[in-house]
């Protein structure tokens, strides 16, 4: 009997392989995929945001059923979520921690790349599909953000979109096209809908696939920045490698869990956790006319909130509006330009000098600082420290192709450790 | 590579263990997002019992509330035409109410708790459609064996006066009554009746 | 290098200890949600002296009634107006503009005031109404200045004169200070319910995911572990 299934199974599968590359694709990308064995606990968080991404679509189709994208009902209907739908409450904190989590996933997947040299050749394109990526998430935050229509998604979405008004000439007729009306209202709830649910989605989506296919075309870096494909066995098999399945897949099962039990602790004991994965003031509704005290936005973008309060004066004729967007803008652009920066003969920071060391490490302050700064508000004594953490984080990116160079590297070993 | 040292035994066992255990948090994962297509509170708010007040209704009247979405009739019959749905037993389908959907206190020729007053659901049980309200007791178009009822424009269905069907319509069964009950002798609630259950 | 961190660690620091002395202290409401006696009380006094002028409009009676372990009838005889139905939320009769033009503003829906203004912030405000001749309600509030809102558990609490941070009854309630605390706390409690129904389940059901997900992460453990037996 059970030989019998195992048959049927067996020949559906190759059915389906001589007409589909089932069992070669299987084998590219998991069963004879090679990754280095010496990956560490910062190799996790790559598979972890693809657990978080197919958390957020499954849970915002479900939100999708109930929610109602017209400026009079939306608050409404994430209440009516919230009571009246049976485990619309469980499905709701699912998504807005898993927003959150996506975040903190990514900007520790972020901090690996950097770390390790993983944008250096031969994984530039790699690199910037993954910052693609990250662009694509934090406007895919921002659309969603507005549409449970609080005070808090309201403000924020005006703050927002009155950035482009700073662009010269063309930024208030910018604006206004953005939101389709003098202020922030329904039509522009519509678009933001539309992005957050059908094209944002796509688009990151697509960019996953290409990332993977990217990483596996070059291979995955590793903590000690050793290409393994340069030493392979008499197979031809990386003799440092050894295969995704089952290894890997073992071994990130648990951080999986883990992760789940993480994002539990949050669902079910601290969903508002504070005030900064759901604010205070976005459980009242949106109110053109009354802007709430203090606003902030969500703890993701305060490091670049910050960097935009932190101009205030104006120079070579351009005012501190204008240059707190373009600094905003160029903080985000510049991990684009970081494979061009980095100057240095190795990729991983175990064998870099003290030079490089020390750099990150103040960025990496910098960057904290700044986020703590952005959920705050500001003060003279606050903007004056958001200042200086802004020129450390420029610095980082400015003076990377002067002192990845200078460094003082150690000789990298020839096999992994 | 040290293959004694690997115990194959243990290693399916676990595989498998991991694998059951996952299967269950996901299955007991997957009960809240199938729970969500249930009717919701508001659903069933909207959905509520709906009270009627018959004070006003004389004998061979109907009014029409709406329950769920659904047009709910009350007919209070006269005598005569209370007769004649003991008389007409020949022509029906299924007389005795066996296949059609009602309450058990409605399984007799009136289908009514209070032999005066008829509460129906007013959708055909062919397709759907609302029948219209035809209570002569004689009425040319409709035929001889016409004894008063209900008849469906859509395709041709006929009902008696206590919604049974016709022998030799589309539709299949009866027409549906709903719970009901009388809180007092002049207002009775649609959607909700003493048995258990219902 | 270890000057300038710490020096910007002291700012950081004095930053940090700034923002907390920021604006008025509030009173700790110290709620209890899973004690149903106090939920009941507290509904009892929303709807007898706050769903006259706020609704609840995302609440329905028969989810109260439920979470409550109150039965319909007790519900629709004790807690609601005739004319609504059991499954209707907490709407009001007054209509906004009338709001509008007795009380200067609409007061507010109280379906979520608990999630945007915390629990202290509610109990501190019951508790904060004092003598003011001086506002057309007589009344002020200590921590919500001016506020628009009479003080509509006067009967309960008595009035009370403002000396700072000190409170002096000048007239006496229907209850003794330690009651009338006791009552805006569990009326506060009801408010945090209301706030978040789901409240009451959440925590029960985390209790179990959490257990699960654990055995779960130590089986997986083992099995990442007999696996990579393999690898040297």
């Amino acid at each position: 009997m059970k030989s019998v299934i195992v048959k049927n199974v067996l020949g559906l599968r190759d059915w389906i392989d001589q007409r589909f590359p089932l069992i070669q694709l299987w084998n590219e990308h998991v069963g004879q995929y090679y990754a280095p064995k010496n990956f560490n606990f910062w190799y996790y968080f790559g598979v972890l945001a693809l657990v978080v991404l197919v958390i957020q679509i499954v849970t915002g189709i479900w939100l999708v059923m109930s929610y109602k994208p017209d400026a009079n009902f939306a608050f409404a209907s994430v209440e009516y979520i919230m009571r009246d739908v049976e485990w619309g409450w469980l499905i709701r904190y699912m998504h807005s921690t898993g927003a959150s989590f996506f975040f903190i996933v990514i900007y520790l997947h972020m901090f690996r790349g950097i770390m390790y040299g993983s944008y250096q050749k031969p994984r530039e394109l790699l690199w910037i599909l993954g910052m693609c990526l990250y662009l694509a998430l934090m406007a895919e935050a921002f659309f969603g953000y507005l549409l449970p229509w609080g005070q808090m998604s309201y403000w924020g979405a005006q703050v927002i979109i009155s950035l482009f008004g700073a662009i010269p000439f063309v930024g208030e007729t910018l604006s206004l096209w953005i939101r389709g009306d003098y202020v922030v209202s329904d039509i522009t709830l519509n678009r933001f809908f539309a992005f957050h649910v059908i094209a944002l989605p796509f688009a990151i989506a697509g960019l996953v696939v290409l990332h993977i296919l990217a990483l596996h075309h070059v291979g995955s870096n590793n903590p000690d920045g050793i290409d393994i494909k340069a030493n392979k066995n008499a197979q031809g098999k990386p003799v440092d490698g050894i295969p995704f399945h089952p290894y890997y897949t073992t071994k990130d099962a648990p951080a999986v869990v883990a992760l789940l039990i993480l994002m539990a602790v949050v669902i079910f004991f601290a969903p508002e956790m504070g005030g900064y994965f759901l604010e205070h003031n976005n459980f009242v509704p949106a109110d053109p006319l009354t802007t709430p005290e203090h606003i902030a936005p969500v703890w993701y973008f305060t490091p670049f909130y910050s960097i935009l309060r932190a101009n205030t004066v104006n120079f070579f004729m351009v005012p501190a509006k204008l240059w707190g967007v373009i600094f905003m803008g160029l903080g985000t652009m510049v991990f684009f330009l970081l494979p061009w920066l980095d100057k240095g003969k190795v990729r991983s920071i175990r064998y870099r000098g003290w030079i490089y060391k020390t750099a990150l490490g103040l960025f990496v302050v910098s960057f904290l600082i700044l986020g703590y700064l952005g959920l705050l508000p500001p003060t003279p004594a606050r903007t004056a420290l958001a200042q200086v953490c802004t020129v450390i984080y420029f610095l980082f990116f400015l003076l990377m192709p002067f002192y990845t160079k200078w460094d003082k590297t150690k000789p990298v070993p020839e096999r992994v450790t | 590579m040290s293959s004694d040292s690997i115990d194959m035994e243990r290693r399916q066992f676990l595989t498998g263990t991991a694998t059951v255990l996952g299967g269950v948090g996901a299955s007991v994962a997957a009960i809240p997002f199938v729970s969500t297509f249930q009717p919701s509170a508001r659903a069933k708010a909207i959905g509520a019992p709906v009270e009627a007040n018959i004070d006003q209704l004389e004998p061979g009247q109907r009014v029409t509330y709406k329950w769920r979405g659904k047009p709910v009739w009350v007919v209070r019959r006269t005598e005569e035409q209370l007769k004649a749905l003991e008389d007409s037993t020949a022509v029906l389908a299924d007389p005795e109410s066996a296949k059609s959907t009602q309450p058990v206190f409605a399984e007799n020729s009136w289908r009514s708790l209070n032999r005066e007053y008829l509460v129906l659901v007013g959708i055909c049980t062919h397709l759907g459609c609302s029948p219209s309200f035809r209570p002569l007791l004689s009425d040319e178009i409709m035929g001889a064996d016409w004894q008063g009822g209900f008849y469906c424009p859509c395709h041709g269905s006929k009902f008696d006066l206590s919604g049974r069907v016709y022998a030799g319509v589309p539709a299949p069964t009866n027409m549906e009554v709903p719970p009901y009950k009388f809180l007092t002798d002049t207002r009775i609630l649609i959607g909700e009746s003493e048995e258990a259950g219902s | 290098m270890v000057k300038i961190i710490s020096y910007l660690g002291l700012i950081f620091w004095a930053q940090l200890s700034m923002s907390s002395e920021g604006g008025t202290k509030l009173m700790q409401a110290n709620v209890d949600i899973a004690n149903t006696v106090s939920l009941q009380n507290g509904a009892k006094l929303f709807i007898n002296y706050c769903v006259s002028c706020h609704s609840a409009e995302y609440m329905r009676y028969n989810r109260m009634a439920k979470d409550l372990g109150l039965s319909d009838d007790m519900v629709k005889k004790n807690l609601m107006f005739a004319s609504d139905k059991i499954g209707d939320t907490m709407t009001i009769a007054m209509r906004p503009d009338d709001a509008e033009q007795w009380f200067g503003v609409r007061p507010p829906d109280l379906s979520v005031i608990a999630r945007s203004k915390g629990v202290d912030y509610l109990y501190s405000f019951l508790n904060g109404f004092y003598v003011d001749p001086s506002r057309p309600t007589g009344v002020n509030n200590y921590y919500y200045p001016n506020t628009a809102m009479p003080h509509v558990l006067w009967e309960l609490q008595g009035l009370q004169d403002n000396h700072g941070d000190a409170y002096q009854t000048s007239s006496d309630g229907e209850m003794t200070p330690v009651q009338y605390q006791q009552a805006t706390r569990d009326l506060v409690a009801f408010l945090d319910y209301v706030g978040e129904p789901a409240k009451l389940v959440r925590y029960k059901i985390g209790f179990w995911v959490i257990a699960f997900l654990l055995v779960l992460f130590l089986v997986a453990c083992m099995v990442k572990k007999e696996y990579w037996k393999d690898i040297h």
